[in-house]
């Protein structure tokens, strides 16, 4: 039985495709001006590395911003639902699951099912995001990654604004002005972020294990940081960015009758 | 501004000198200069009158912007840098005013330069720039009473209007007269986020709107944002509008639309100098008289 699970993200669409609870593919597609013909590719993109026909599908699930664009969906589950569930199957001791996409962050804890017990957003506010790092990197004139391998060399001699973009902008300007070191800069922005997840997770409370999903979780900088300034482990699966998409699949499933591993 | 060009964002930079009654017998010259985030704004005074003005784009360089917008002020007027006696800083980068003898903070300024170009009867200034909002209670005289200012958030400032500008191909300037081509006001954008400000636009022309509709939803929610701001400090009559948005009018008639009153209009600046977006600059320019009088007292 096959169950598929998708995410509309507002950077990239991604497509998690289940055979029996466990993973067969996955694709994802830059969701641009027309997020419903980007969902419509990654499907496609799955399809064809699964091997299998459309047909054969049982149940779609769409989770993410703007699921009414999906082409097709049986049914919706929420982006927090969605991230609970991935994170315990993912690894069953997990009970604060941490996400952080493009332009939203979110936290929640849940119990031995995947069941959620408490959540706090941020949303509205580009800080708390991928974007923060986006246009932070901007303004240092590096690219993302250079940034992340960059900051793992600084010691933390300076800090940036954390509450807000444009704020944090003026200051990392002011910093290479005052002609600090790019490596340093560079950690003072993930501290940044860092300690702004940080003050939202401590909202609902840090219950271990701690799991980090979403884009984000990929940048080795961020990662670095999170864990210096949240003092625990964090639990990372190699593909964060599939979460959403993977917590869909499994509710699809869950639809249609079939349990996962 | 006209259209036709690609950097519908850039607003206009000018210089005016004022035919001035009192240049020739020895006289107090003083100087203002406000390094804004966007825009750096230099007067020159003579005997407390403006004399010169003007406004800049601010570069990346604090000293460098306060020198180039000081030296502008300065061209046409027959003055040298060093017959100015005493020059005052303000603004965000009003530490990096390498030619000033004294720096003071923006609100100060923003208070006296409003009650110089409005008079005596102003209370309450709202001052906009491109990444603050400031709502400042002020007495008779222009000493500030008390303020509250976005320490936290840069949303709903001018900084999202040269990006939707760029992206809706709208001259900044003539935005805010755009955004009154609505028939009927819509609901305010839920985000005014500077960063967003673009995926916010672009997903309501997604849907369909008007690039006027997106500019009145975006505005309107600025305009919200900044009455929040004025309730709180507690808004008195009469009411100014200082900073950049000063000049956008689709943000004024929303402001006074939401607090039911109705701010003191606009001079004429372009005659008088009396610019709301360089009272900062004038303010500090009046301190700057004040402090050399004291100074030449003691």
């Amino acid at each position: 039985m096959i169950t598929a699970g998708i995410d509309m993200g507002i950077q990239n669409v991604k497509v998690v495709l289940l055979r029996e609870g466990e993973v067969i593919s996955q694709a994802s597609a830059s969701s641009g001006f027309e997020p419903g013909k980007a969902a419509e590719q990654a499907f496609e993109d799955a399809l064809k590395r699964a091997q299998v026909a459309s047909s054969q599908i049982k149940h779609v699930t769409a989770t993410g911003i703007g699921v009414e664009m999906v082409p097709r969906a049986d049914s919706t589950i929420s982006m927090i639902a969605a991230d609970a569930k991935a994170g315990v199957h993912l690894y069953p001791s997990a009970r604060t699951v941490i996400d952080i996409g493009a332009e939203e962050a979110r936290a929640l804890i849940c119990d031995e099912k995947g069941t959620v017990l408490d959540f706090a957003l941020n949303e509205r506010c580009a800080a708390g995001s991928g974007a923060f790092l986006e246009a932070m990197a901007r303004a240092l004139e590096v690219n993302l990654e250079e940034m992340g391998n960059l900051s793992l060399k600084a010691k933390g001699t300076v800090s940036v604004n954390a509450t807000c973009v444009i704020f944090g902008e003026t200051d990392v300007v002011s910093l290479i002005h005052k002609q600090e070191p790019k490596h340093e800069i560079a950690r003072a922005i993930y501290d940044a972020l860092a300690e702004r997840i940080t003050s939202m997770v401590r909202r609902i409370g840090i219950k271990p294990d701690v799991v980090l999903v979403g884009g984000v979780a990929r940048d080795i900088g961020f990662t670095s940081a999170i864990k210096r300034v949240l003092e625990t482990e964090i639990l990372i699966p190699e593909n964060p960015e599939y979460a959403g998409a993977l917590g869909a699949a499994l509710h699809a499933l869950g639809k249609v009758g079939g349990n996962a591993k | 501004m006209s259209g036709g060009n690609n950097q519908y964002w850039r607003w206009r930079e000018y210089h005016r000198v004022l035919p001035s009654k009192k240049h020739k017998t020895p006289s107090l010259i003083t100087a203002g200069i406000d390094i804004g985030s966007i825009s750096s704004k230099a007067v020159v005074m003579v005997d407390g009158e403006i004399y010169s003005v003007s406004v800049m784009r601010t570069g990346s360089n604090s000293p460098d912007s306060a020198k180039k917008v000081m030296d502008w002020a300065l061209e046409g007027t027959g003055l040298k840098l060093n017959d100015i006696n005493y020059i005052v800083g303000t603004g965000y980068g009003r530490v990096n005013v390498p030619m000033a003898n004294n720096a003071l903070t923006e609100i100060a300024c923003h208070a006296k330069g409003a009650n110089y170009i409005w008079g005596s009867t102003v209370r309450t200034i709202l001052d906009v720039g491109g990444q603050d909002i400031k709502a400042i209670k002020c007495d008779e005289k222009g000493k500030v009473l008390s303020f509250l200012m976005n320490d936290k958030c840069a949303a709903g400032t001018g900084r999202g209007m040269e990006v939707l500008a760029d992206l809706l191909q709208i001259p900044i300037e003539e935005m805010g007269a755009v955004s009154l081509k609505v028939d009927e006001e819509p609901e305010p954008v839920s985000c005014t986020c500077v960063a967003f400000a673009k995926t916010e636009a672009m997903g309501l022309l997604r849907r369909g709107w008007s690039k006027e509709k997106v500019l009145a939803a975006y505005m309107r929610a600025m305009a919200i944002r900044m009455c929040t701001l004025i309730e709180r400090v507690g808004c008195e009559k009469d009411l100014v509008v200082t900073g950049g948005q000063s000049k956008n009018i689709g943000i004024i008639s929303r402001i006074e639309k939401i607090l039911e009153m109705k701010p003191l209009p606009m001079p004429n600046w372009e005659e008088n100098g009396k610019d709301p977006m360089v009272a900062g600059a004038i303010g500090a320019a009046l301190f700057a008289k004040a402090l050399y009088e004291r100074a030449q007292k003691t």
